[in-house]
């Protein structure tokens, strides 16, 4: 298993390197969202750097949506699919893989969001620890969860509109947790923050694992 | 490999006297729950008349989780190859589109309530955050219902989406004991019906829950009789279509084994 998670999550990180869809488009799509948000705040610091954990959160949710449905893009094309069902790998292990591709995506994109967010909301970011763990947990829950989502709507006419409509109501979990991580972060009080990481940590566990048994489910079909 | 007209199905149906007797009982106990809340119990000290919504709102929101715990459970029986038939999708369907009429009238009705006893219609705390996304859960999950695909495939992933939604349930039922709310606690003992009830109360309360209990079921069957119609309609669809056509020309309608084979 591990070592189908191996070669496939390879597989999309080069696809993806090749392509430069994550560099070209999502990245700097995520940070004209962090733009958007200061015009609709009206450029008022004071504002942007109280709300700068959530309107942070809220990117990232909608640059993993871009990331989701590109990860799916790739098995829909040319019976991709198909040949990847065709090709003996483990289902768990394509979840995986395919999931870790999305986390490595996320990650970077989260990098420079918080570069962006402290450059131009005026955050500063407290305890480092607790936002490298916050990143971590809701980065593994945001990319199982969006690769179990992006395969339910892959292959689909509706799949662009279907895919928000599923996965942003199972993301708002997460969303609140890790706004209230980075919350207690940006405000010097990692202590507070802990409790949501154990949310943050059910919720990537129970998508993971539902993710692991699930998968096979949904690509031995059609 | 599946036949390309769909699923193996059992082809049991459900006993007709079922929904009548199911219709009966939702309007007799409806009836006799409205008369209960408006004319035999009294108000209560701390929230006067707007007590006496304890008939109504708990008993649609059990209801929505009894719904929701249906279709997870007809999902699963769907997703076991052993099990799989038909049927379950269709019941899966069939509870989650009631699940979701409970869950708006639960929405509504605790505004209702919420708006004399707590000044807001509605706040953010986690029972009613939980509630709004259990919603927008089976909202998804209804989207997927409709979407153009195969049945096999639309209801392998339905049944997947269902059981991930479910998940939602425990998370708002337990929602007010895991975090601190203003939505109160649990008032239901089954153990103990007395210790936060008056016996009327309780009395109403069940009143409630049966009502809502047998509406539950006569709009599951119905439903459930109208998504079999409808995959009927979709896999004759065509052939109708067709000896439609053939009549309007004078034509003899084709054979229909021949036209289905």
């Amino acid at each position: 298993m591990w070592r189908d998670a191996v070669l496939v999550a390879g597989k999309d990180l080069r696809i993806e390197v090749r392509s430069r869809v994550a560099t070209n488009q999502v990245a700097p799509f995520a940070f004209l969202v962090l733009v958007l948000f200061a015009f609709a705040l009206d450029n008022n610091r004071a504002v942007l750097t109280q709300a700068a954990s959530g309107l942070y959160w809220v990117a990232v949710l909608f640059s993993a949506l871009l990331a989701v449905q590109r990860s799916a893009a790739i098995e829909a094309a040319d019976g991709a699919r198909d040949q990847l069902r065709l090709s003996g790998l483990d289902p768990a292990g394509i979840f995986l893989g395919k999931a870790a591709a999305v986390a490595a995506e996320l990650i970077a994109l989260e990098v420079l969001l918080a570069a962006g967010v402290v450059i131009l909301y005026n955050a500063t970011i407290g305890g480092v620890v607790l936002v490298v763990l916050t990143n971590l947990l809701a980065t593994a829950g945001l990319a199982a969860a969006g690769t179990l989502y992006g395969s339910l709507a892959a292959g689909l006419k509706v799949r662009e509109t279907l895919l928000p409509l599923l996965l942003l109501p199972v993301a708002a979990p997460l969303l609140l947790a890790a706004t209230e991580a980075w919350q207690a972060a940006l405000a010097g009080r990692p202590g507070d923050g802990t409790q949501w990481l154990n949310l943050l940590a059910v919720f990537a566990v129970v998508y993971l694992t539902f993710g692991v048994l699930a998968f096979g489910s949904l690509l031995e079909e059609s | 490999m599946y036949p390309r007209s769909g699923l193996p199905t059992t082809g049991r149906q459900l006993p007709r006297w079922l929904a009548p007797a199911l219709g009966a009982g939702a309007l007799i106990f409806s009836v006799a729950a409205i008369v209960d809340g408006l004319w035999i119990l009294g108000p209560t000290a701390e929230q006067g008349d707007y007590s006496k919504l304890i008939v109504v709102h708990p008993a649609v929101a059990t209801m929505a989780y009894v719904a929701f715990g249906v279709t997870a459970l007809a999902s699963l029986a769907y997703l076991w190859p052993r099990t799989r038939r038909r049927e379950w999708d269709q019941m899966a369907g069939a509870s989650a589109e009631v699940g979701v009429v409970f869950s708006v009238l639960t929405l509504i009705t605790g505004s209702i309530w919420g708006r004399p006893v707590w000044g807001v219609w509605w706040t953010w705390d986690a029972r009613l955050t939980a509630t709004a996304l259990l919603l927008a859960l089976f909202l998804g999950y209804l989207a997927l219902r409709r979407i153009p695909a195969e049945e096999v495939v639309r209801g392998r992933r339905c049944a997947v989406a269902a059981l991930i939604a479910v998940l939602d349930v425990p998370v708002d039922h337990f929602a007010t004991t895991w975090w601190q709310t203003l939505h109160q606690g649990s008032s239901i003992n089954v153990l103990q019906p007395t210790k936060h009830l008056d016996l009327s109360y309780n009395i109403g309360l069940l009143l409630g829950f049966v009502a809502m209990a047998c509406a539950y079921g006569w709009l599951v069957i119905h439903r459930y009789r109208v998504e079999q119609l409808e995959a009927r309609y979709e896999r004759e669809g065509l052939t109708l279509a067709l000896d439609a056509r053939r009549a309007e020309g004078g034509l003899p309608a084709a054979d229909r084994v021949g036209a289905s084979a």
